[in-house]
C-alpha cells in the first residue's frame, strides 16, 4: 500500500503499523535525495503549507521548513509571540485566516494537548502535529524509529529504554506508541515522581535502577528534564538527579555490549548525558537531527498525496 | 485476454547486441559516458546491457539507477502517491554523456520526469534515450528515443508488458495485451 489511512498526522495512536512503515520506506527515499548535490524535488510545488508555532521551537520548526522546502513547497511561518493571538484570537479564527489565504496544510505546535484534534475538525487543511503540549510528538517518534532501525535493522524485538522525565514529555508517549506498533519492548526508567502514575497500562514496564536499564536495552533514548513544564519540585536538585539518571561515557563503556544513545534534544549537557556521552561513537544523535528532514517530508509527501 | 508476441527471447537477444554496437559506435570508449536504468523497469533493461556491452567491448561503463517518482506530473492527480524506488548513484553527470534507459516508451512523461531527476546529479554534456519499446502512436510529450528495439503501433486500450527471465519468466519476451474492461 502507498497511502496513508490518515489525512492528517495528530499521533501515532492514530497510525496503523502499516502507515508506520510506509513513512518510514518513504524516508529512505528522502534520506538519499537530500544527499544530492540538489537537494530538491518539486513534489508539493502547488501545496503552500502553513508553520503554526504557539510554543518555542528551534529544530522542529527548522527541520519542518527544510523538509518543506526541499519539497518545493511554499511556506509561510507563524508565531503566537508577534501575533494577534496576543489581542486575544481563537485557535480556529487564527488558522481560518491563515487558511483563507489559500494555505493547503497546517504544521502546529501548540501547549494544549488534542489542539491539533480540535482543529483537524474544523478547517479543511491537513494538520500535522509538530507537538502539543505533553500529549503527542509524532515526527519526532517516525525519526526516532526511522534512526534506530538505520543502525539496528527490524525493530521487532529490539529492547528500547526510555530514560528521563516521562512525565512531561510528549517524545515519551508517541515513542512507547510507535515503537510497540513496530514489534519493539519498551521500558522506561526514571525518578518515580517523573513516571505518570499509569504507565504501566501501556503496556511499558519500570525500571527506576539505570544501570539495570543500560544492561539490558539496545538503545537507550534519553528526555530532557522539562524544568519550564515543572511548577513543582520533583527532585531535590539537578546534581542529585544526575548522579542517580546522569549517563556518562564511563557508564557506556562498562556495558558488556554496545548500546545505542538518542536525545532529541536540546540536550541539558551534564544533567541527563555527559559530553563525553553525547558525543560518543554511542551516539547517533546528529543522525537524528538529519533523519528529522527525510522524515518530515516523507510524512508531508504521503500526506499531500492522500485524497480526504 | 488477447496477447500477441513481439519480439521472444532470440529476437531479444538480437536486438540487445544491436544496441551494444550502436552505443559504440556512438561513444568509441565510452571515457565519458554512463548509463541510467529508470526505475522500475528500466533497471532491468540496463542489468542486460551493462553484461552484454562488456562481452563484446572490454569495457564496463559506469551505471545506476534513477528514480522519478518525486519529479513526476501527476502527483496529486492520482489517487494514491506512487510509491518510489531506489536512486543509486554514485558519480555525478557533470559533463558526461548521459544514455537513459527504460523498456517502454509511451508518453514521455516518465522520461521528461527523470531528466527532471537526472538534473540534480549535475549538468551533462548530452543525454540519449534508449528503449526495447517504442509506441509511436501514444505520446504526450515531444520526445523520442535515439535507440530503439522496436517500434509499435498501440491504442491507449493495450498494454506492452516487457517479461525478463531475471523475474522468474520463463523466457525473455515483449507482449502487447489488451486492458481487461468489465462487461
Amino acid at each position: 500500500m502507498s497511502q496513508l489511512s490518515t489525512r492528517h498526522l495528530l499521533g501515532i495512536k492514530e497510525l496503523s503499523e502499516a502507515d508506520i512503515r510506509l513513512v518510514l520506506d518513504t524516508a529512505v527515499n528522502f534520506k538519499e535525495i537530500i544527499n544530492r548535490p540538489i537537494k530538491k524535488v518539486p513534489s508539493l510545488r502547488d501545496i503552500t503549507i502553513a508553520n503554526i508555532f504557539f510554543e518555542n521551537s528551534t529544530r522542529t520548526r527548522l527541520s519542518f521548513e527544510l523538509a518543506e522546502k526541499r519539497l518545493s513547497a511554499d511556506v509561510v511561518n507563524f508565531s503566537s509571540s508577534n501575533s494577534s493571538v496576543k489581542k486575544g484570537e481563537t485557535l480556529v479564527d487564527t488558522v481560518n485566516n491563515i487558511l483563507a489565504m489559500k494555505v493547503d496544510m497546517v504544521v502546529m505546535r501548540h501547549a494544549s494537548p488534542g489542539a491539533p484534534h480540535f482543529l483537524s475538525k474544523n478547517v479543511p487543511a491537513n494538520v500535522v502535529n509538530a507537538g502539543d503540549g505533553t500529549h503527542e510528538h509524532p515526527t519526532q517518534a517516525l525519526l526516532d524509529a526511522f534512526s534506530m532501525q538505520e543502525k539496528l535493522g527490524d525493530l521487532k524485538g529490539k529492547k528500547i529504554a526510555i530514560i528521563g522525565d516521562i512525565l512531561h514529555s510528549r517524545v515519551a508517549l508517541s515513542n512507547i506508541f510507535c515503537l510497540q506498533k513496530l514489534g519493539a519492548e519498551v521500558r522506561v526508567c526514571g525518578p518515580v515522581t517523573l513516571l505518570p502514575k499509569y504507565i504501566e497500562s501501556l503496556g511499558v514496564k519500570v525500571e527506576l535502577d539505570l544501570h539495570k536499564i543500560l544492561d539490558w536495552c539496545d538503545v537507550a533514548n534519553v528526555l530532557r528534564i522539562q524544568l519550564e513544564r515543572q511548577q513543582i519540585k520533583y527532585f531535590p536538585s539537578l546534581r542529585e538527579y544526575s548522579l542517580y539518571y546522569g549517563i556518562n561515557k564511563k557508564m557506556l563503556d562498562g556495558l558488556k555490549k554496545e548500546i545505542v544513545i538518542m536525545h532529541p534534544g536540546p540536550i541539558n549537557r551534564g544533567v541527563e548525558l555527559s559530553s563525553d556521552a553525547a558525543d560518543s561513537a554511542h551516539s547517533i544523535i546528529l543522525d537524528q537531527v538529519e533523519n528529522g528532514v527525510a522524515v518530515r517530508m516523507a510524512v508531508l509527501y504521503l500526506l499531500a498525496g492522500t485524497k480526504g | 485476454m488477447q496477447k500477441r508476441l513481439v519480439l521472444d527471447q532470440q529476437q531479444i537477444e538480437i536486438t540487445l547486441k544491436r544496441f551494444c554496437y550502436q552505443l559504440i559506435e556512438n561513444h568509441d570508449d565510452f571515457e565519458n559516458t554512463v548509463f541510467l536504468g529508470l526505475q522500475p523497469r528500466g533497471t532491468l533493461l540496463l542489468d542486460k546491457i551493462v553484461p552484454f556491452l562488456k562481452e563484446i567491448s572490454g569495457i564496463e561503463v559506469p551505471s545506476g539507477y534513477l528514480d522519478a517518482t518525486f519529479h513526476r506530473d501527476d502527483f496529486r492527480r492520482r489517487d494514491f502517491p506512487l510509491k518510489a524506488n531506489e536512486t543509486k548513484i554514485d558519480f555525478l553527470v557533470e559533463g558526461k554523456k548521459v544514455v537513459l534507459i527504460d523498456d517502454v516508451l509511451y508518453k514521455g512523461r516518465s522520461v521528461r520526469a527523470a531528466m527532471d531527476a537526472m538534473i540534480a546529479f549535475g549538468r551533462p554534456q548530452k543525454v540519449e534515450l534508449m528503449v526495447l519499446v517504442d509506441r509511436r502512436l501514444t505520446r504526450d510529450y515531444p520526445i523520442l528515443p535515439d535507440y530503439y528495439g522496436i517500434k509499435v503501433n498501440t491504442l491507449d486500450s493495450q498494454y506492452v508488458v516487457v517479461e525478463w527471465v531475471a523475474q522468474g519468466n520463463p523466457a525473455d519476451a515483449i507482449w502487447i495485451t489488451e486492458k481487461v474492461t468489465s462487461k
